[in-house]
C-alpha cells in the first residue's frame, strides 16, 4: 500500500523487479510449501550447530549458542538438517500424518523466533507451527 | 574522422575498441568471431581497458554480461545464429531486468540444415524479448548504430538491451569504405554510464532478480511495454547529436525516393543497397517505385511506418526469415497489421535470401513489376511468394 492507501500499481514500484528493501524474503512464508515437517528431539540433541550451518532457508532456531527450534514459517522441509545430523536428532515426518495428531505448541511462537514480518495471516502454517 | 576501407566485422570491433566497454564476455560463432578475436587483440595491445572474460557457451556470455551490467558495468558481448539461439533464456532476462547492454549480432540462418550463411531467423526469434533492434544496410550503418546504441539503450526513460544487427558475410566479411570517428570524440559521445542502483553501489543497496509471482510480475511486464514507447524519441534524439559528430544523418527508417512513389518495397539490412539500385534503374523507365528500409525493427515504430506507406497503391515486403505461420514473414506481418487502419494499399510478401541465397536486381525489379500489376489490376495472385527457391 502506498501513503494514500491506494494499492500500488506499475508506475508506483522500481524497474525491472528490483527490491530495494533488505530481508524482504522474510516477510515470505515458504513453510506452506512442506510435505515433510522435521520434527527435532531436544532430548538427543548436542547443539554441534550442523543443522544450523546446512539450513538453507535460515530456518535454525538458536540461542545463547544453543538450538531451540525450527521455524516453520520458512522451512520448506527440504530434510538436509535430518540427513546431516550426527546425533539424528532430527526427523521427517509427513504433514498429512501430523496434521492428523493435531500438533498444540508452536516453537517459534515461544521462543520469539524470526517470524515473518508480513502478514502472518495464512492460518494454514501457523496452524501446523508445530513444535515436537 | 578518417575513411577506411573495412569490413562490418572490423567496424564492429573499432567501434567497440572507441566504445572501450568495462567487460566482454565473449564465444566465438561464424560470421561474428573476427568482431570478439579482433577485440581480443586491443585487450591484449592494452587499447582497452575491458575485462574480457572467454567463457564456455554463449549461454555464459550473455549471463556473465547480466552479471556485468547489474553491477554497474558497461557490458558488451557479440554473437551469431546458433550462440544467439543458445543464449535465449537470458535474453530475456537481460531485458526483464532493464539493462542496458549493447550487442552486435551478425545475421545468420539457423539450423537445421546446418548453415553459416545470411539470413534474420536469429534475431527475428527474439524480437518479442524485450531487446531493441537495429538493423544495418552496411559496415558504416552497422559502426554508427553500435556507438548510437550505448546512449539509447543507457537512456534513463529506456534501459533496455539493445541489439545491432547486420548481415552475415555480405556486410560482416565484405570490404567498403567507412568513416571512423576519432577516438574522443566517440568516448565523449557516449559519456559514463550512470546506473540508478547497482549491484556494486553498497550505499544503495538493491536485490536484482527477486522472486515475482502473480502479485507483481505483470506490473514489471507492463513497465517494460512502457518503456518501448519511450524508445523512438531517444532514437530520434540521439541520431540527431549523432549527426553533429558525423555528418550522418539517421531515422526510425530510410526513405528512399519514396514520397511520391507508387509502388514500394520494404525491406532491412543489405538487400536495401540492392534495391535501392532497382529503385533508380525503375524510375529511369518511369516506374514510379521507392523503398522503405527498416532500422528500428523493436519496437516497431509503426504510426510512422504507416504515415510513410499510406497512399501507395502496392506495396511489398521482403522478409530475409519465414515466420512459418503460412501468412508471411515477421516483418510482413507487421507491416501489414499496422497498415490495417491505412488507406488501403494492396500488400503482398516475398521470402528471400535464406541461407545466404543471393538476391539480385533482377529479381527485386519483378517485385517491382509484380506490384506494377497488382496496382493495375487489384488483384493478388500470391499474397506470400518464395523468391529464388528453385521450385
Amino acid at each position: 500500500m502506498s501513503a494514500n492507501g491506494k494499492v500500488k500499481g506499475w508506475k508506483d514500484v522500481p524497474i525491472g523487479g528490483l527490491i530495494l528493501e533488505a530481508g524482504s524474503a522474510d516477510k515470505y512464508e515458504t513453510g506452506d510449501w512442506r510435505t515433510y515437517r522435521p520434527v527435532w528431539d531436544e532430548a538427543k540433541c548436542r547443539h554441534c550447530m550442523t543443522c544450523w550451518i546446512y539450513c538453507p532457508d535460515s530456518s535454525i532456531l538458536v540461542r545463547e549458542g544453543k538450538m531451540i527450534g525450527i521455524d516453520y514459517k520458512h522451512c520448506k522441509g527440504c530434510g538436509i538438517c535430518a540427513h546431516e545430523c550426527p546425533a539424528k536428532c532430527i526427523d521427517m515426518r509427513l504433514e498429512t500424518e501430523l496434521e492428523a495428531e493435531r500438533p498444540e505448541s508452536s516453537g517459534s511462537a515461544e521462543t520469539g523466533a524470526p517470524v515473518g514480518a508480513g502478514c502472518g495471516c495464512r492460518s494454514k502454517s501457523s496452524g501446523k507451527a508445530g513444535g515436537k | 574522422m578518417k575513411k577506411v576501407a573495412i569490413t562490418g566485422n572490423e567496424a564492429v570491433s573499432q567501434a567497440m575498441r572507441q566504445i572501450n566497454p568495462d567487460v566482454v564476455a565473449a564465444y566465438p560463432i561464424t560470421p561474428q568471431t573476427e568482431i570478439v578475436q579482433i577485440f581480443s587483440t586491443f585487450v591484449a595491445d592494452g587499447d582497452v581497458d575491458t575485462e574480457f572474460v572467454t567463457v564456455e557457451s554463449e549461454h555464459s556470455a550473455m549471463s556473465a554480461t547480466i552479471g556485468a551490467s547489474a553491477a554497474g558495468a558497461r557490458a558488451m558481448t557479440a554473437t551469431s545464429s546458433q550462440g544467439f539461439a543458445l543464449m535465449w533464456e537470458m535474453l530475456y532476462i537481460a531485458a526483464g531486468l532493464r539493462l542496458p547492454i549493447v550487442m552486435p549480432v551478425v545475421n545468420r540462418a539457423l539450423s537445421a540444415p546446418i548453415n553459416i550463411h545470411c539470413d534474420h531467423s536469429d534475431t527475428m526469434g527474439a524480437r518479442d524479448s524485450g531487446w531493441i533492434q537495429l538493423y544495418s544496410e552496411n559496415a558504416q550503418e552497422a559502426y554508427d548504430n553500435l556507438i548510437q546504441a550505448v546512449r539509447i539503450a543507457e537512456h534513463p526513460d529506456v534501459q533496455l538491451p539493445t541489439m545491432v544487427c547486420m548481415d552475415g558475410f555480405i556486410v560482416s566479411h565484405g570490404m567498403e569504405n567507412a568513416e571512423l570517428l576519432d577516438d574522443g570524440v566517440v568516448r565523449s559521445f557516449i559519456g559514463q554510464r550512470t546506473p540508478k542502483y547497482s549491484l556494486l553501489d553498497v550505499d544503495n543497496p538493491a536485490t536484482f532478480g527477486g522472486l515475482d509471482f502473480a502479485d507483481w510480475y505483470f506490473e514489471h511486464r507492463r513497465q517494460l511495454a512502457e518503456a518501448q514507447t519511450h524508445v523512438k524519441d531517444v532514437v530520434l534524439d540521439v541520431a540527431r547529436e549523432f549527426a553533429k559528430i558525423s555528418g550522418r544523418s539517421y531515422g526510425l527508417f530510410e526513405a528512399y525516393r519514396l514520397d511520391d512513389a507508387e509502388l514500394a518495397v520494404v525491406v532491412l539490412n543489405s538487400a536495401a543497397g540492392t534495391a535501392k539500385v532497382v529503385v533508380d534503374d525503375l524510375r529511369d523507365k518511369g516506374l514510379k517505385a521507392g523503398l522503405l528500409k527498416i532500422r528500428l525493427f523493436r519496437p516497431f515504430p509503426h504510426e510512422e511506418i504507416v504515415a510513410a506507406l499510406a497512399g501507395k497503391k502496392a506495396i511489398a515486403v521482403l522478409d530475409r526469415a519465414d515466420g512459418l505461420s503460412t501468412m508471411g514473414g515477421p516483418v510482413f506481418v507487421d507491416v501489414r497489421s499496422a497498415m490495417y487502419d491505412a488507406p488501403g494499399p494492396k500488400m503482398v510478401n516475398y521470402i528471400y535470401g535464406l541461407g545466404g541465397r543471393d538476391i539480385d536486381t533482377e529479381q527485386i525489379a519483378g517485385v517491382f513489376w509484380d506490384l506494377a500489376k497488382i496496382a493495375e489490376t487489384g488483384k493478388i495472385a500470391s499474397p506470400v511468394t518464395y523468391l529464388g527457391v528453385r521450385e
